[in-house]
């Protein structure tokens, strides 16, 4: 039953094969059981239960919310929780409980969803792989699947097997790792520079970056907010597109939401594929890419091509400005952002009390970590008065040069752009640890961060295994608040590819009973 | 905080005053003023300085002082700029914070409506152009009732721009005459306010009340003093002040004292200083509160505020949605300069005295019920009104919604002045009016025998038996003792009780001595 996707438990919760608290307590369990992946800060289980029982009831009563009755979700550690402590995986804010629901949340709540937790991160979601935490990093569920397992006993023998666990990549790397794992149908994520796009290529995933401005910010603590985007991550295309559905339209709270009303929708199945234009920017193709992730991106083009779409190379010539740029404008909204951290309102506070200088400084060197403060120092440095044309204000500019690389790329005919979502599968932390987490995340975020830029949407589909059994994704960017073409060619992908479940009984092989499907003969597994 | 702000920015090349008495009483002479007109000090568009000081004595050298003032009024809503907190300034501390005004993370701003249209309007009256987009931006500073560390302000593209407010202030050894003035309004802003920290220094605490809700409006001024024809001086800004009075007191100090440092040999200083009250001067302030970057940055929360106006104006937008400033143009209200040049045309009035009937809440809708209620002179009744009423209103501290003297009362005495009471007795009518409410002028003339003597007989009479009883006095007046007939009049006055007009009994006192 876990196995399954949101569609599908939607549909058996709807048909009484299996109760929203039965489902709320296998996953509850399955939490338990996978807590090596070190996915959740906080698990909500009375909430959740609390929560299931309200559903079970509105179930019995035939008044159901909807789709996501009954249906349990995580929510990343930077989203507020009403009652519920959200850390943003740091010291400072390590005990803070939100008086209020981001309204992403909120929305999800009236559908009836089940909150099952608080999903890890990267420290206020800096960072790419969901290292920097103070919770410690998130362990990649693939790390202890069949799959990756049976291809490292064949190469490297005696080595021991846990010392070679894979990070999720990130900084949403707990909630891809939470819907890798099977212990939630969908996660929120955040995505500012691909922080829900590459996690979910790394753990074989569904990573859906919303056009910017379609979904709240309210209740997100912010990264970049001219560029943070509520993440959706799902074990597929459709489940995506329910979940968008729900979260989608304008937000009377945050101002910069669209005030068209945006009304939920199923995916058709894309069936011309001759009026199709699939863009292939040549930029992405750079030296760092893996030749594996290389060739699965030529197939993919062949695919669309050998179906009939066309499929033309394109230019996107200021993309290799965009880490910089991204660097520039990223640290400085990072130093405005945190400001409001000084130790007085909430979160933690030092002991110091010789002034309120020396309590903030004490506060904030004890809150922050290294990444957190390096970010604050460069922004505050890129802000001064004398600084700020030859910085802010010229990236600003770049940033709307690769803007206008996608308009010109969607005005020219295409349609979408498929691209790497990352340069390789995901690696052992051993090795992604040997270099600092800017260095990295100037790396990770190649083919994701000038879509923030553009606030385009973008979704991060896995495509096959690489040899060493780990999952590949690929990206497909659209035009902006055309997130329905986008998720649709994306779902015809998906049903193309049949990349393969995650086999992860191993881990789990005690309570094996989770992945019997007692009762649920008619519905099939994807 | 985040209670909204409206912030005007005067240039700094101009004098302003705030239409106060005394404002340049600075030391080394009464300032002349502007080279044009040689009153004391002003402001104009002009972009000359505009205070002079007098004449140097020998061996001194010409100053002339700039100030500019940066002005921050509240804005009379219901909710604050950027939340929906309610604004309520007698509210206990911190009982109107929303999350957003407590910085909570994850909160958003939301632009108030109503603060976008009175900054609109306040632009409008201002002369202002109003610009079409605006910005928001962050302003960073860390202080203890700033909770998000940046406050939102309008600083590279503000509402409204290029303004100017015409003025007048009294002028000459009696400040009997009216000098109009210029003053340029350079910018408003629609600012965010921080909160408020209450130093409890006993316990070495800060309080913080974040509903921030502490005096409507607060004045800044830059001030730099410079011989004419050079380049200008060190500005120093006085900020916080919060009066008109202190606001004029600082700047009288702060010209004299950067006047004294120069001619020392002394050097300005460009700092940040308050205004010290109690001793009457300027201080400077800590470091940390005086000058630091900003690092002003945009506010990528809110988008660009678009105005429109009913060209162009999209088709089929939700009014609800867009802001029309024609629309904001016609339900702007009479401006002060209009209604006091009507009223100056209409009655006569002196200028300074439409001045002094607009200055004061209420004063001019009572003005304008009395006049409507009494055939008197306007005159007359400006003359009641500005010196009687008012005199009392002053004396008392009332406002004019509190004078238990009502405009109909006030005109019916006028009435009675003209033909039945005497003026005096009309004073002392008016005085009991303001003391027992409720009863009318005509009630008070009777009550207290106040009416004049129609009687002439009787006055003849009264006269006669005066005359023949001070026959010292009528020597006096017959050898041309011009004071003596005023002692017969005030002897006959007396035995009426005060209810005989005093014109007529000179008249009678005069035709009995057939002088």
């Amino acid at each position: 039953m876990l196995g399954r996707t949101l569609q599908e438990v939607s549909e058996a919760l709807k048909q009484g094969l299996v109760t929203p608290t039965e489902l709320c307590q296998r996953c509850l369990s399955l939490i338990k059981k996978t807590k090596i992946l070190n996915a959740y800060i906080t698990v909500s289980e009375e909430v959740a239960l609390k929560q299931a029982e309200e559903s079970e009831k509105r179930y019995k009563k035939g008044h159901s919310l909807g789709d996501l009755d009954g249906i349990p979700v995580a929510v990343k550690d930077n989203f507020s929780t009403a009652g519920i402590e959200t850390t943003c995986a740091s010291n400072m804010l390590k005990g803070y409980v939100p008086p209020y629901n981001a309204t992403v949340v909120q929305k999800l709540l009236d559908q009836g969803a089940l909150l099952m937790g608080k999903t890890n991160l990267d420290e206020f979601a800096m960072g790419s792989g969901s290292t920097d935490g103070i919770f410690g990093p998130v362990k990649n569920p693939w790390s202890y699947s069949k799959q990756y397992r049976e291809k490292r006993k064949q190469k490297s023998h005696g080595e021991s097997e846990d010392s070679h666990w894979l990070i999720t990549g990130g900084s949403s790397g707990g909630s891809a790792a939470a819907v890798s794992a099977f212990t939630c149908f969908a996660a929120l994520g955040s995505d500012t520079g691909g922080s829900t796009r590459n996690p979910a290529a790394h753990c074989g995933v569904v990573g859906l970056k919303p056009s910017y401005g379609l979904v709240s910010r309210h209740g997100l603590i912010p990264l970049v907010n001219s560029m943070d985007v509520p993440g959706i991550l799902t074990r597929c295309v459709d489940d995506a597109a329910i979940v968008l559905g729900i979260l989608a339209g304008h937000d009377p709270k945050d101002s910069t939401t669209i005030q068209d009303p945006v009304k939920p929708f199923t995916l058709p199945s894309l069936t011309d594929m001759s009026k199709l234009c699939i863009g292939i920017p040549k930029e992405y193709l750079t030296p760092e890419l893996s030749s594996e992730v290389q060739s699965l991106w030529s197939k993919a083009a062949n695919l669309f091509e050998s179906e009939g779409a066309k499929v033309i190379e394109v230019s996107l010539p200021h993309t290799s400005y965009s880490i910089v740029c991204y660097h520039v404008l990223c640290t400085s909204e990072v130093a405005s952002n945190m400001a409001r951290f000084d130790g007085l309102e909430y979160g933690h506070r030092c002991d110091t009390d010789v002034s309120t200088e020396a309590m903030y400084a004490a506060t904030r060197r004890e809150g922050f970590n290294d990444v957190v403060r390096g970010r604050i120092l460069s922004g505050n440095f890129f802000l001064l008065k004398e600084n700020y044309e030859n910085y802010f204000v010229k990236a600003q500019k770049v940033r709307r040069l690769i803007a206008h690389d996608f308009v010109n790329v969607f005005n020219s005919g295409v349609d979408v752009l498929l691209t790497p979502t990352t340069l390789s599968e995901a690696v052992p932390h051993t090795e992604f640890i040997r270099e600092d987490n800017r260095t990295r995340s100037a790396q990770d975020d190649l083919f994701t961060q000038a879509v923030n830029m553009a606030g385009l949407p973008a979704v991060s589909v896995p495509m096959a295994l690489s040899s060493q059994g780990l999952p590949i994704g690929l990206q497909f960017i659209g035009r902006a608040f055309c997130d329905q073409q986008l998720l649709t060619v994306a779902k015809w992908f998906e049903k193309q590819v049949q990349f393969p479940v995650i086999q992860l009984q191993e881990l789990m092989d005690d309570c094996s009973s989770i992945f019997e499907n007692e009762k649920l003969a008619s519905v099939s597994l994807k | 905080m985040a209670t909204p702000v409206l912030r005007w920015c005067c240039p700094g090349r101009r004098w302003v005053f705030a239409g106060i008495g005394g404002v340049s009483r600075h030391g080394r002479g009464v300032p002349t003023g502007s080279t044009s007109s040689g009153k004391r000090g002003q402001s104009s568009v002009a972009q000359q300085p505009l205070i002079t000081a007098q004449k140097p004595r020998k061996g001194e050298r010409e100053w002339a002082a700039v100030v500019g003032l940066e002005i921050h009024a509240q804005i009379a809503s219901n909710s604050k700029l950027f939340s929906g907190s309610q604004v309520d300034f007698a509210a206990p501390p911190n009982s109107l914070v929303s999350f957003f005004d407590a910085s909570l993370p994850g909160t958003l701003p939301v632009l108030n409506r109503r603060c976008v249209e009175a900054a609109v309007m306040t632009g409008l009256a201002l002369d202002c152009h109003i610009n079409r987009r605006s910005l928001f931006d962050r302003k960073h500073y860390f202080y203890a009732d700033l909770p998000a560390g940046y406050q939102i302000t309008q600083q590279r593209l503000p509402i409204a721009v290029n303004g100017s407010l015409v003025y007048s202030v009294c002028v000459g050894k009696r400040r009997s005459q009216m000098v109009t003035k210029t003053a340029g309004v350079k910018q408003i802003q629609l600012e965010q306010d921080s909160g408020k920290s209450l130093h409890d220094s006993l316990r070495s605490q800060t309080l913080i009340d974040l509903n921030r809700a502490e005096g409507q409006l607060r004045v800044d001024a830059n001030i730099s003093v410079h011989n004419p024809g050079e380049p200008l001086g060190v500005r120093t800004e006085v900020k916080n002040l919060n009066s008109a009075r202190f606001l004029a007191k600082a700047i009288d100090y702060e010209i004299q004292r950067q006047i004294n440092e120069l001619e020392n040999g002394g050097k300005i200083l460009n700092e940040t200083r308050s205004f010290d009250y109690k001793l009457g001067c300027t201080v400077p302030m800590r470091d940390k509160e005086g000058k630091q970057d900003y690092r002003f940055m945009p506010e990528p929360n809110l988008p660009p505020l678009l105005l429109y106006d009913s060209e162009s104006l999209p088709t089929g937008t939700d009014p609800q949605q867009v802001i029309n400033i024609d629309q904001l143009r016609e339900q702007l209200p009479e401006l002060p300069r209009v209604t006091r040049e009507k009223l100056v045309q209409q009655y006569g009035m002196l200028p300074e005295h439409s001045f002094a009937l607009l200055n004061e809440v209420g004063l001019l809708e009572f003005f304008q019920n009395v006049i409507k209620e009494t055939r008197a002179e306007p005159k007359k009744v400006t003359s009641w009104v500005l010196n009687t009423f008012l005199g009392f209103l002053k004396q008392q501290n009332l406002a004019v919604s509190e004078s238990p003297v009502t405009p109909s009362a006030l005109a019916e005495l006028d009435l009675l002045d003209r033909k039945a009471i005497s003026s005096s007795a009309a004073k002392q009518v008016f005085q009991e009016l303001w003391r027992s409410k409720g009863k009318t002028p005509a009630q008070i003339v009777a009550e207290k025998k106040l009416e004049l003597m129609q009687d002439a007989e009787a006055l003849e009479q009264l006269c006669r038996s005066t005359l023949e009883a001070h026959p010292q006095v009528v020597t006096d007046v017959k050898k041309g003792n011009p004071r003596a007939i005023n002692k017969l009049i005030g002897l006959v006055r007396r035995a009426t009780l005060g209810r005989a007009d005093p014109t007529v009994i000179k008249e009678v006192l005069e035709r009995q001595l057939s002088l």
